[in-house]
C-alpha cells in the first residue's frame, strides 16, 4: 500500500460516504453541502489521475458556480424539514421501479466491463493544460467552437426569457397618474 | 517501506514554510486591522488608537483578547452545524490561496533548492480562480445559518456581487495569461525578472494597464471592501451576514476580510508588479551574499503588498458606498465589456508582435 493507494481510498470514501449524505439528509442545504465536499473529493480523484486541469475547473464550474446558485435559490424558496411535500404512493412506486431498471442497466453494464489492474498513475500528461489545450484547438478545433456557439445561444435564450416586456403595465399605470 | 517512501526532508520544508506564512498572514491582518483604523484617523484628522501601548500598537492584542473572552451566543432557531461551518470555511478559503504564491527566490542550502512557495503547479492561476469561487460559502451559509432576514439578505447580495465580478476578474486575466503563456505564478513571476529588458518593462502592469484596472475593481467587489461593501452595509443591513454572530466567530469574520485584503494584495504584486523582482536585483544577486538576496526579494514583495493594503484603506475611507443597482450596472456592462475589449486588444497586439 503505497501514498497513492491511501490517498485513492480516503477520497474515495469521502466521495461515496458525502454521495449518500445528499441523498440520506433531509434538509436541502446539508445536500447542497454533501454534494460540494463530493465534487471536491472527485477532483481529488482527478489530481491522482494528473488531470489537474480537470480537478480545478471541477471545483471553479460546479462547486464554484453552479453550487452557489443551487445555494441561492434554496435559500430563497426557505425550504423546511417540516414543510416538505409529501409525496404520494404512485409517485414513489414510479421512483423506485425506475431507480431500479436504472440499477440493473448499471450492474449489467458493470459485469461485462473488465478492471485493468494497472492504472498509469503520473507517467501520463495528458490531463496537463498545455496538452489538453494543443488537443483541443488541433484536432477538435470545429466541435470545440460549435459547443460554444451552443453556449453562446444559451445564454442569449436566458437573457430574452428574463427580459420583462414593457408593454404590459405602462397603458395601466397612465390613466391613474392623469 | 511507506516511511522510507516519503522525502521527510521535504515535508519538513514546507510545513515549515506554510507555518511561517500562516503566521505571518495572521500577524499582518491583525496589524491591519490597527493599520486600518490609524489611517482612517489620519484622514479624518483624528489620533486613532493611542491608548495601548506606543502609537497603539498592542491595540490588535486587546482586540483578539477581548474577542476570545466575549460570550459566545448561538442563536436558538439558527442552524447549529452551520452556523459554525461558516466562519470556519470563511477563514480557510481566506487562507487557501497563500499556498501557490511564491513568496520569494528559491535558493540552495547543501545541495537542496528550496523555494519559498508552498506548491508550483502549472495551474496556478485557475487555483485562485477556484478559491475565489469557493470564498463566497463562508457567507452565504453564515447569513443563512443564522436565520435572520438580515443576514439573508446579505449573503444574497454577496452571492451575486461575487458572481458578477468573477467573469470581468476572469476575461481580464485571460488578456495576461494571452501575454504570459503559462498558468503557472513561479513562471510567470520569473518572466518579470528585474525591471527593464529588450527596450521595454518586464512587469506585466506596463503591458497590461486596462487588465491590472479591472483586476484591482474586481477585487475591491470580491473582497467586499467599500465602496463595494454592500453585503455589510451597516445603514441597510445592520453589519449583514455577521449580524448573529459574537464572540471568536465574529472575529473570524472580521479576520478573514483582512487576510483576504492581504492574499489579493500578494497575488496583485504576483501579476502585475512582477513579485520579489525589483531594479537592479542582478547587480544585488552579484554582488551580495546569497542570503541577503532572497532577504531583499522578499522586502521588496512584502513592501509592494503593504503598498496595496494601504491602496486598499485609503480607498475605503474616500469613496462612498456604491447603491446596487450601481454595483450591478458596473459590474455587467461597464466592466465586463471593458475586459472583454482589452482582451481582443491584447489578442491582436500579440499577434501583430507575432509573439
Amino acid at each position: 500500500m503505497d501514498l497513492f493507494e491511501i490517498l485513492f481510498w480516503i477520497l474515495t470514501i469521502g466521495a461515496i460516504s458525502s454521495a449518500l449524505g445528499v441523498i440520506l439528509s433531509r434538509n436541502p442545504i446539508n445536500s447542497v453541502i454533501c454534494l460540494i465536499a463530493t465534487f471536491f473529493a472527485i477532483s481529488g480523484h482527478y489530481v491522482l489521475l494528473n488531470a489537474q486541469f480537470l480537478a480545478v475547473v471541477n471545483i471553479i464550474v460546479y462547486a464554484g458556480a453552479i453550487m452557489v446558485l443551487f445555494l441561492f435559490v434554496i435559500m430563497l424558496m426557505n425550504l423546511n424539514a417540516d414543510v416538505e411535500p409529501q409525496k404520494s404512493r404512485l409517485v414513489q412506486f414510479a421512483g423506485i421501479i425506475s431507480g431500479g431498471i436504472l440499477f440493473l442497466v448499471i450492474l449489467a453494464a458493470l459485469r461485462d466491463s473488465k478492471i485493468n489492474g494497472t492504472l498509469e498513475k503520473s507517467a501520463n500528461s495528458v490531463g496537463l493544460i498545455e496538452n489538453l489545450g494543443k488537443t483541443l484547438f488541433q484536432n477538435y478545433v470545429l466541435p470545440f467552437e460549435i459547443s460554444s456557439v451552443l453556449f453562446l445561444s444559451a445564454m442569449i435564450g436566458a437573457m430574452v426569457i428574463g427580459k420583462k416586456e414593457p408593454s404590459n403595465d405602462l397603458p395601466e399605470r397612465s390613466p391613474n397618474q392623469n | 517501506m511507506l516511511l522510507m517512501q516519503i522525502d521527510w526532508l521535504f515535508l519538513i520544508e514546507k510545513i515549515g514554510l506554510i507555518t511561517i506564512i500562516l503566521l505571518i498572514s495572521l500577524g499582518i491582518a491583525a496589524y491591519a486591522t490597527w493599520g486600518e483604523r490609524k489611517v482612517a484617523a489620519v484622514m479624518q484628522d483624528r489620533i486613532g488608537p493611542a491608548r495601548a501601548g506606543i502609537f497603539g500598537l498592542l491595540q490588535p492584542l486587546a482586540d483578539g483578547g477581548k474577542l476570545f473572552f466575549k460570550e459566545e451566543i448561538i442563536p436558538q432557531s439558527a442552524s447549529k452545524i452551520i452556523f459554525v461551518l461558516g466562519p470556519a470555511m470563511f477563514m480557510v478559503t481566506a487562507l487557501m490561496t497563500s499556498a501557490i504564491i511564491p513568496w520569494g527566490p528559491s535558493f540552495e542550502v547543501g545541495g537542496r533548492i528550496i523555494s519559498l512557495q508552498v506548491a508550483d503547479i502549472n495551474i496556478g492561476i485557475l487555483f485562485i480562480f477556484g478559491v475565489v469561487s469557493l470564498g463566497v460559502y463562508g457567507i452565504m451559509l453564515g447569513g443563512w445559518a443564522s436565520n435572520n432576514k438580515y443576514s439573508l439578505l446579505s449573503s444574497i447580495r454577496a452571492a451575486s456581487q461575487s458572481i458578477s465580478y468573477e467573469l470581468a476578474m476572469g476575461i481580464s486575466l485571460i488578456a495576461l495569461l494571452m501575454l504570459t503563456g503559462t498558468l503557472s505564478l513561479h513562471d510567470i513571476v520569473e518572466q518579470q525578472h528585474g525591471f527593464w529588458a529588450d527596450g521595454y518593462f518586464t512587469w506585466n502592469f506596463f503591458k497590461q494597464p486596462l487588465g491590472f484596472f479591472i483586476f484591482l475593481v474586481c477585487a475591491f467587489a470580491e473582497l467586499n471592501r467599500a465602496p463595494f461593501d454592500l453585503p455589510e452595509c451597516e445603514s441597510e443591513l445592520n453589519m449583514g451576514f455577521h449580524l448573529e454572530y459574537s464572540s471568536m466567530k465574529l472575529g473570524l469574520y472580521l479576520f478573514a476580510e483582512y487576510i483576504n485584503m492581504f492574499i489579493s494584495s500578494a497575488v496583485m504584486a504576483t501579476l502585475f508588479f512582477g513579485g520579489y523582482n525589483y531594479p537592479g536585483m542582478d547587480w544585488v544577486a552579484a554582488h551580495a551574499p546569497q542570503w541577503l538576496f532572497v532577504l531583499s526579494g522578499v522586502t521588496a514583495f512584502f513592501i509592494k503588498i503593504i503598498a496595496f493594503i494601504l491602496f486598499f484603506m485609503l480607498i475605503r475611507w474616500t469613496l462612498p458606498r456604491f447603491r446596487y443597482d450601481q454595483l450591478m450596472k458596473l459590474g455587467w456592462k461597464s466592466l465586463i465589456p471593458l475586459a472583454l475589449i482589452n482582451m481582443l486588444i491584447t489578442g491582436g497586439v500579440a499577434l501583430w508582435l507575432g509573439k
